[in-house]
């Protein structure tokens, strides 16, 4: 064979190979993850991290789901969480922030609910089991609400939200938020409407913003506590930081003294104390904490060790107005239903609801679980020596 | 850059209809998304104008960028009403320095009227926050709200309705209130762990506390160093509408100036009238009800000390304090028809202070040391221990004023 048509019947052959290639490539899904260094892309698929694949939500190639021991409530969603890096690049392991993630990361997390009978009828239920197809969402069973990224650009990480259209078919950018009304549907058929408030942009930050002076957003989720434990991947159940590890999403995992958290509901397994820790770490913490935006009320509720009284124990409130409910203490021990924390977390007021944002119902299950720590606690407020009090 | 949010007035204008229910219109959902929009897309030097009208919003507002204005026509003319309010826990939340608010209103937010939260350069101006049903424990907690600010002038605005403080600026450094109108709140102006406050040129009237500075514990800095003066201070005797439990919720009905737990405070040049239970009071965290088993970090020093009252225009007051243990005690000292004195301390003392608590008053009517660590046994309405002359503390000097 001549040079001349060695190199045509290569040429050829290539022609023949590239719709074959295009074929296997649609097969497996979209063009790759797009990462945008800058601007506001209006749809979700810009980035296809996750998309549409019949009658499931799929995720791209390499992109990781996971969940945490104890999540954050949010009107009782249900959340897809997922993870992105740029090949070759990897998050360095932190003890107690959120992993060093790098540049080019885009974690999704996509809140949907399990659909139930009735117009935006919802399901209040914390049963997963019908809500997934492989690693991403079985469409057939669950509504999606809202797609949230956050992206880490050279910059800084940004935060944007996504908003599912009815047809479920495409999800746009909503920076200044959303309220989409919604029925929560219990088990027994009866039926709570409420407004599910999607974030504006300055609101992401006001949660993700943990520390209040740098302003310098950070995922909340993917922290080594929230993370330690096993997710059924579909290739099988395995532990998410040593899964990272093996794709080299993570390094520099230490071979043992890794956090843990505990799951809120798992009695069988953790202490009442652990899991109202976990619960108010979560869902508190981030605010909470000696540089958050809560850090005005000397009220710290991340999972730290820390002296009863920032804890809230026969702690009095510093500007929680009307949040008080009547009340003088953030703790009183053994008595819950004299606690401001109680007061605040079983309200649905936006003027005295702890956390002030991201819920528009109120976590009964989550409530009775402070409710029982608190029960649990021994004790009194009562000072040593009582003082008068002329005013 | 300036930036005028433009609107289809004529709907928003039709919205403002009976005083009822108020419904959030199509405009105003526009109204809200645009100007939340251009919270989040301002760059420093923006000015953001919004022009004379009233707008109903149902969220939040935020703001996080440096170096934003956000300006209506007047307080009475460019009026965002929070009244059908459903998620958020202030009217306008901001995380930002060299931040300059003026000339709007913001009514019947379901919390906070307006919560700095960090930030340099604050200027509040010409701004009205107004609970449109008057006191009511069910209002919002804080009208004007800058906390862990630093260089914070608040001037020419109105508070009204607050069911903590009408104006509460907290562990804040370099702050100025002065020429603003607080009544009926439960604190009219209230300094809390503040280092360098000038309260002056106020007009503090039927509070239930007119002017407060306070000192609170765990939190990371101690306040010192406030001067309150030439302000107006009258008849503050509404009855305590806080929430109980609410740091505010023990200030007795009636009183003008509240000093709590703060060190280095003067009070002087003020017209201050008519508080019934007391025109000025001086007490420690041990009075307030907030002593617990678990106590606070030992750096919290709850007594005050190194206060000068001296060169106010007092008149009236001490008539009918609130409260039984009060009543009784002005009964006791001095009869039926009789009144309290000017100034009521409550008598807690750091025995180990070398020179006492330094409280310094003259030109009361006279001073009464409740004696509160006996438990009001032996009260002394002796003035003499308080015949003392101090210092005068420094002014605040403020970039932006």
């Amino acid at each position: 064979m001549s040079e001349a048509s060695t190199a045509r019947g290569a040429l050829a052959w290539a022609m023949l190979a590239v719709p074959a290639l295009l074929l296997a490539a649609c097969a497996r899904g979209p063009a790759p993850v797009a990462f945008h260094a800058d601007g506001y892309p209006t749809k979700l698929s810009d980035w296809n991290v996750v998309y549409r694949d019949g009658d499931r939500l799929a995720l791209n190639a390499r992109v990781v789901p996971f969940d945490l021991n104890t999540p954050l409530f949010s009107d009782y969603a249900h959340k897809l969480r997922t993870m992105w890096m740029p090949e070759g690049a990897s998050a360095r392991y932190e003890p107690r922030e959120a992993f060093d993630f790098p540049v080019g990361t885009i974690l999704s997390k996509t809140f949907f609910y399990p659909v139930a009978a009735g117009e935006n009828g919802v399901a209040r239920t914390d049963d997963t089991s019908r809500d997934h197809a492989g690693e991403g969402l079985d469409l057939r069973n669950v509504r999606m609400i809202e797609t949230r990224l956050l992206v880490h650009r050279q910059q800084g990480w940004v935060a944007l939200a996504y908003v599912w259209n009815a047809a479920q078919t495409e999800a746009t950018l909503e920076r200044t938020g959303a309220s989409v009304p919604l029925q929560l549907v219990a088990a027994d058929g009866s039926r709570e409407p409420f407004t599910y408030q999607v974030p504006d942009q300055n609101q992401c930050a006001g949660c993700h913003a943990s520390n209040n002076t740098t302003r310098v957003i950070k995922p909340l989720g993917p922290k080594a506590r929230h993370l330690n434990k096993d997710y059924a991947y579909a290739s099988g159940s395995e532990n998410q930081l040593a899964h990272l590890v093996e794709l080299g999403y993570l390094r520099d995992v230490p071979a043992r003294g890794v956090p843990r958290n505990a799951d809120w509901r798992d009695a069988a397994n953790a202490s009442l104390d652990g899991r109202a820790r976990a619960y108010l770490d979560i869902n508190c913490g981030h605010c909470h904490n000696p540089e958050g935006p809560a850090d005005t009320s000397g009220l710290w509720l991340d999972s730290f060790d820390q002296d009863p009284r920032h804890l809230g124990l026969c702690k009095p409130p510093v500007a929680a107005g009307q949040g008080t409910g009547g009340h003088r203490f953030g703790i009183v021990p053994g008595q819950a239903d004299e606690s401001i924390l109680t007061y605040r977390i079983d309200s649905d007021d936006p003027g005295v609801m702890m956390p002030e944002l991201g819920r528009d119902v109120v976590h009964r299950e989550g409530v009775q679980l402070i409710r029982d720590w608190i029960a649990a606690m021994q004790g009194n407020c009562d000072p040593q020596e009582s003082a008068t009090m002329p005013m | 850059m300036r930036i005028m949010l433009v609107l289809a007035m004529s709907g928003l204008l039709a919205a403002c209809g009976d005083g009822h229910r108020e419904a959030v219109t199509a405009a105003d959902a526009e109204f809200q998304k645009t100007l939340q929009q251009r919270l989040l897309d301002a760059k420093p030097g923006d000015v953001i104008d919004i022009p004379a009208g009233r707008y109903h919003l149902d969220r939040s507002l935020s703001l996080r960028v440096d170096g934003v204005t956000i300006r209506g026509a007047g307080k009475d003319k460019t009026v965002l009403s929070f009244k059908g309010q459903a998620s958020g826990a202030e009217g306008l939340i901001v995380n930002a320095s060299d931040f300059t608010l003026e000339n709007l209103a913001i009514e019947d937010t379901k919390g906070d009227g307006l919560k700095v939260n960090e930030g340099e350069n604050i200027a509040i101006r010409g701004v009205r926050v107004e609970w449109t049903n008057g006191p009511d424990t069910g209002n919002g907690a804080y009208g004007l709200y800058p906390v862990q600010t630093r260089g914070v002038l608040i001037e020419d605005s109105v508070v009204i309705g607050a069911s903590d403080a009408g104006i509460y600026v907290g562990q804040s450094k370099d702050v100025v209130v002065r020429r603003n109108r607080a009544e009926r709140n439960v604190a009219g102006i209230e300094i809390e762990n503040c280092i360098g406050a000038d309260v002056y040129d106020n007009v503090a009237t039927h509070n239930t506390g007119g002017i407060l500075v306070f000192n609170m514990p765990d939190l990371p800095q101690p306040g010192h160093t406030t001067r309150v003066f030439k302000n107006r201070i009258l008849a503050n005797n509404t009855d305590n509408f806080g929430r109980k439990g609410s740091a505010v919720s023990a200030v007795p009905a009636g009183s003008g100036v509240v000093i709590m737990s703060n060190d280095e405070v003067e009070v002087f040049d003020n017209e201050i009238a008519d508080n019934q239970t007391a025109n000025v009071l001086i007490a420690s965290h041990y009075s307030a009800g907030y002593d617990s088993k678990y106590k606070p970090s030992a750096a919290f020093d709850p007594y005050p000390e190194y206060i000068y009252v001296h060169d106010n225009r007092f008149s009236g007051g001490g008539d009918s304090p609130d409260g039984l243990e009060l009543k009784a005690l002005k009964v006791a000292m001095f009869g039926l028809n009789g009144h309290m004195p000017d100034v009521l301390w409550d008598g807690y003392a750091n025995a180990k202070r070398a020179g006492g608590p330094q409280i310094c008053v003259q030109g009361a009517s006279g001073v009464l040391n409740a004696d509160g660590p006996n438990k009001n046994k032996n009260p002394k309405s002796d003035a003499k221990p308080f015949d003392c002359k101090l210092d005068p503390l420094p002014a605040v000097a403020l970039k932006q004023a």
